[in-house]
């Protein structure tokens, strides 16, 4: 399995398409970065103004962590669409390329070869918010230094700058899941079609239909509301509280990781009984 | 009892309401250069896909190397090597790292002296580190050929695997299959739309139309059984009309035209028309016996037969 994993990322990293998503973000960050490094400070005193009107602040506030927060709660919405751009083609690709014929005339299951492709795509989709970790937090820390980081959410939070790391590290944590719930939406959709244009297209519609119904403040979408896997996404946002909502978190991996394996368990069905005519 | 490498019994697929093979029987012994013909749709390439898993058969059997297909696929497709249709490659790899990926999934040797003995065999160890989107057509046809042999198997399936190639290539792919077949002991299932090349290299053969099989059996038996058309062409053709519908070879007479006469001819009836032509003073320009597989192909292909 290790071997076929392997195949598949050299497949995946050999591909130009796989670093679109490298490029936008190391494209998009450093311009963020930039731009906070010379508006940065009327940035934070517009933020920190009424905080100022009752308080002393001082220290550090336009920090490294601050910048990454900021990246990471603008960004993370559309990482989405940089990822279904491979998780789509993964399946669909090997279809339109002809290669399919290659791949499943060998003495591997089907069901391994599938399970090869899903973990190779994973493991892509983690390298790219790993790549957005160091870009967001990693650069922005060498740049703009440590400080305590100031979260606005309805109200203002203060974290001391010790009192971070652990918190964004399972913010990623937790945002890898939502990226990987994207990611096998997007490798069932790879599943069904021999074109890769398709899957990818059909993943991101699928994926704005859902961000717009879980805007719609109607009653009508109040039983839907909490098993909608764009909305339960973002709560990696409650790693940045002081009295973190685990079993909100928990609930919330919960319905993730059950739309990946459904997501999975349906293409594993569609990819196993699949007539290869390509 | 020759032992049977591939046993095929009532093998159907159908797609909705076509059905594209239809209660298909064939089988292929050991060291068989079996040849699988039929014309465009005729369901070879569906019966190739079938026995390679790509596509499962609504009905039937799949016996290789004794072993059920559904049941025994990994074991069974580790000892076969095959093209299916037109050779397709990941076009933004080498074909040196193509070939490595895929010894990888078959768990063969995949040294680098393995692959450039296979590249060699195929004629592109010049090109290996060539990404094969820069390959020709007749390239890649010998890069399918190098993959399918990669891994030693015992079987090699092969589907139209001179398309493409020039007249030396198509000659050096007929002497692979036959090497293959007589100082390697393969077994060889070759479909291909080139009757004179099935013709040269093939031991055994079947020929199906619409899925359905019209005949099967060794080549040299059946084309025996045939007669051959055979044109002769004459100086002039209102007395040799006279001659021959005037002599018993009127019966063998298929068409008189534009100075050539078509006799339906066994092999050794050829040459004593031709003698009592001359002896009755008819001038033979030229005999030309029309190949035999094409005829007999299309006689089958066409139901006369």
């Amino acid at each position: 399995m290790i071997t076929l994993i392997y195949i598949e990322l050299q497949k995946i990293f050999k591909r130009w398409r796989t670093y679109i998503g490298f490029l936008a973000i190391g494209v998009l960050v450093p311009i963020i970065q930039i731009a906070l490094f010379y508006e940065g400070d009327s940035f934070v005193n517009g933020m920190t103004r009424r905080l100022q009107d009752t308080f002393l602040v001082s220290g550090n506030l336009l920090n490294g962590y601050l910048i990454g927060h900021l990246i990471l709660n603008s960004l993370i919405i559309h990482i989405p669409f940089l990822i279904v751009l491979v998780g789509g083609d993964l399946l669909a690709g090997e279809a339109t390329a002809g290669t399919y014929r290659l791949l499943i005339t060998r003495p591997v299951s089907r069901f391994k070869l599938l399970l090869s492709k899903f973990f190779a795509g994973s493991i892509y989709t983690a390298s790219l918010l790993l790549f957005l970790a160091i870009m967001s937090l990693g650069l922005s820390l060498m740049i703009f230094g440590h400080g305590d980081l100031i979260v606005f959410t309805g109200k203002i939070l203060i974290f001391s700058q010790d009192d971070l790391l652990w918190r964004f590290a399972l913010a990623y944590g937790f945002a890898l899941i939502g990226m990987i719930t994207v990611f096998s939406l997007s490798f069932l959709a790879s599943s069904l079609v021999e074109n890769a244009i398709g899957p990818i297209v059909a993943s991101m519609s699928v994926i704005i239909v859902l961000f717009i119904l879980s805007a719609l403040q109607f009653d009508f979408f109040e039983a839907i509301r909490p098993y909608l896997f764009v909305i339960r996404m973002n709560d990696w946002n409650k790693f940045f509280s002081y009295n973190i909502d685990y079993s909100t978190i928990w609930k919330s991996l919960e319905i993730l990781i059950g739309h990946i394996l459904v997501f999975f368990g349906i293409a594993a069905y569609i990819f196993n009984k699949k007539d290869i005519l390509s | 009892m020759e032992e049977l490498i591939i046993e095929v019994k009532n093998l159907t697929k159908k797609f909705k309401n076509f059905t594209a093979v239809n209660n298909l029987d064939l089988n292929v012994h050991r060291g068989d250069v079996f040849c699988f013909l039929g014309p465009n749709g005729a369901g070879k390439s569906t019966t190739i896909r079938m026995l390679l898993s790509l596509i499962k058969p609504t009905k039937g059997s799949i016996k290789i190397f004794g072993k059920d297909l559904s049941k025994h696929r990994n074991e069974i497709l580790r000892n076969v090597g095959a093209i299916v249709e037109k050779p397709d490659f990941y076009l933004y790899l080498t074909a040196y790292k193509n070939l490595e990926l895929l010894g990888k999934i078959n768990r063969c040797d995949v040294s680098k002296s393995k692959i450039f003995e296979i590249l060699e065999l195929v004629g592109l160890e010049s090109r290996w580190n060539s990404k094969v989107k820069t390959y020709s057509h007749g390239m890649k046809q010998r890069l399918g050929i190098a993959q399918a042999l990669l891994h030693n198997p015992e079987l090699i399936i092969l589907d139209e695997p001179t398309t493409g190639l020039d007249p030396q290539g198509m000659k050096e792919v007929r002497d692979l299959i036959t090497t293959l077949s007589r100082e390697k002991n393969k077994t060889i299932f070759l479909s291909s739309h080139l009757l004179s090349e099935v013709e040269i290299v093939a031991s055994r053969m079947i020929i199906i139309n619409q899925g359905i099989k019209k005949v099967e059996g060794d080549v040299k038996e059946l084309l025996n059984s045939e007669k051959l058309n055979v044109k002769f062409e004459v100086s002039d053709i209102k007395v040799a009309k006279y001659i021959i519908e005037t002599s018993t070879w009127a019966n063998a007479l298929i068409q008189l035209q534009n100075n050539v006469a078509i006799f339906s001819l066994s092999e050794n009836e050829v040459a004593p028309v031709n003698k009592f032509l001359v002896e009755k003073g008819v001038e033979v320009k030229a005999i030309i016996p029309s190949r035999s597989l094409e005829e007999y192909f299309l006689k089958i292909t066409a139901g006369e037969i």
